[in-house]
């Protein structure tokens, strides 16, 4: 039973001569890590920003839980790439800020904004500034202060795209950990292919000109790792180099595809 | 090549590490110091040239003269006001016309930097009268609202609002938009959103606007309490002035800039701590 719905989608610019996303259907259930990968321009961001309800589609419904998506809202947590987070405030304060603005009082919302520390692993960092972080640490507020607010999807934007290699190799661990915790469904874009393969339950894979979805795969390397699988030895996995070969091929043949219709 | 080589060549040709060191320590001077060197330097020629009476009292009284006028203004006074009292009377302007501007000066800057309509609406009239020179209005006020207290205040007042409201609004419009969407999917409204991120967000554009606005306004205060005023600093100075008490005139002029530059030092002091994000690579 799928908890977020979109129905073709088409998304279009003021001005532009094509549309960024054509006849894009999905569905994002309970159980379900959906990663969508793509290169530069394949839409992905656009998509993302649509489920947000930061742009609206030109053609196409959005619904969650069958109700039509209109604007951005509580129900529908996002992870920004650049953290997002507010420096006048201190780690707790941050975490805590949707249920501030919900009206949550302020004993009942540090209590909760504790637990989401603890969850991603930072607590005792409740009174550091934002400044003091590290990019990863930066992230994993994000991610809590995503979570506290207690949305019915977490959206992420590329949230690793601006980390170095290891820390965001701990931080896809990380996130597998706390989406199996917390139970909520993500949607995630990244145009690492190795993190898509690596986390998603289900991956698709976008082309540009105009963004659409060209291949759709159930994949289970998040749960093997879920159920107690190293990382690094599910990434060496000969089944795992093998996903990501045949992910790789299909962006690389598609990019063909459009150089030689432009020819 | 030779460009790589050069600096190990350049380390063997100078002398040995020690006596560079101690070389080095006799000519260093923090840039601070050399400031207050300055400054001494400054009050040591103004002593001298007055010992050796090279200059007329009339022109430039010493600086014991001048010291020994401030205390007999602080304690006696001049123009039936003590010093204190002409201090005062500048301050509760500067400071009516401040809190007049920053409570006005804010809101509609943050209407502008938010809204078409109010964009639309204020922008014209502030850059219209902002690069008029308060004094060139003063006869305009003066004629619509008299010489009371009214005009001198409302005189600093406008000069203070437009760079505040500026400032405010080029402030709200650079607010990072990632941090926007990040508190509207929060479920921030629209006055969350002012009172949560565009406010805080323009704060460090806000207080720089307050420090240019006090700049301006101090410089204007002083200036229109030549024309037409019985207390205040710029009126202690001016009747000095006509009076060639050129003492109360220096001490009056040093008292100016030491409020202009102890107003400043507060407000960068005030900056440091609202906003203690800003500059931090964050």
């Amino acid at each position: 039973m799928a908890l977020l719905q979109l129905e073709r989608i088409c998304a279009q610019y003021p001005g532009a001569a094509e549309p960024v996303l054509s006849d894009i259907s999905l569905n994002l259930g309970p159980q379900q890590l959906l990663v969508a990968l793509g290169p530069s321009g394949s839409g992905k961001t656009s998509l993302l920003n649509l489920i947000a309800g930061f742009v609206e589609p030109s053609a196409g419904r959005i619904t969650l839980d069958d109700v039509p998506v209109k604007g951005p809202s509580a129900e529908r947590g996002v992870v920004f790439q650049d953290d997002a987070l507010l420096p006048w405030q201190d780690v707790l304060a941050n975490v805590a800020f949707g249920l501030e603005l919900a009206g949550v009082p302020r004993a009942q919302r540090e209590a909760k904004a504790r637990d989401m520390l603890a969850l991603v692993d930072l607590a005792g960092f409740e009174k550091r500034r934002i400044w003091q972080l590290s990019g990863g640490q930066k992230q994993r507020v994000g991610l809590a202060r995503a979570l506290a607010a207690d949305p019915r999807v977490l959206l992420m934007d590329e949230p690793f795209g601006a980390l170095d290699a290891f820390t965001r190799e701990q931080m896809q661990e990380l996130l597998l950990q706390v989406w199996q915790r917390s139970a909520k469904p993500v949607f995630l874009i990244t145009h690492d292919i190795e993190e898509a393969v690596f986390l998603a339950t289900d991956l698709i894979l976008l082309a540009p000109n105009p963004g659409q979805i060209v291949e759709h795969l159930k994949l289970d390397f998040g749960q093997r790792y879920s159920a107690g699988e190293s990382a690094r030895a599910i990434k060496s996995d000969p089944r795992f180099i093998e996903t990501r070969e045949h992910v790789l091929a299909r962006v690389f043949s598609q990019r063909q595809a459009i150089a030689e219709q432009r020819a | 090549m030779s460009k790589f080589q050069s600096p190990p060549l350049a380390d063997a040709l100078t002398p040995p590490a020690i006596p560079s060191k101690t070389a080095i320590r006799r000519v260093y001077l923090s840039t601070r110091s050399i400031s207050v060197l300055t400054l001494v330097a400054l009050l040591a020629a103004w002593w001298l040239v007055t010992a050796l009476e090279w200059v007329e009292p009339l022109f430039l009284p010493p600086p014991s003269a001048v010291l020994e006028k401030a205390w007999l203004l602080m304690t006696k006074g001049y123009m039936e006001s003590t010093l204190w009292q002409h201090l005062g009377a500048s301050l509760q302007r500067i400071g009516l016309g401040l809190i007049a501007a920053v409570l006005t000066a804010i809101p509609v800057g943050i209407a502008i930097g938010h809204n078409r309509i109010a964009q639309g609406i204020f922008d014209p009239l502030i850059e219209f009268y902002r690069p008029i020179p308060p004094l060139a209005y003063l006869p305009l006020i003066v004629i619509w609202c008299g010489i009371g207290e009214f005009s001198k205040v409302l005189l600093i007042y406008l000069a203070i609002f437009a760079p505040i409201a500026i400032a405010t609004a080029t402030g709200v419009r650079t607010v990072d938009s990632a941090k926007l969407r990040a508190a509207q999917s929060l479920g921030a409204s629209r006055w969350q959103l002012i009172r949560h991120v565009i406010l805080p967000s323009a704060l460090p554009d806000i207080l720089t606007g307050v420090r240019i606005g006090l700049g301006v306004g101090w410089s204007t205060l002083v200036a229109a309490e030549l024309i037409a005023a019985t207390s205040g600093l710029g009126f202690m100075v001016q009747s000095a002035a006509q009076f060639l008490v050129t003492d109360v005139v220096v001490l009056g002029i040093l008292v100016i800039a030491f409020i202009a530059f102890g107003l400043e030092m507060g407000l960068r002091a005030l900056q440091r701590r609202l906003v203690p994000w800003h500059g931090q690579n964050h």
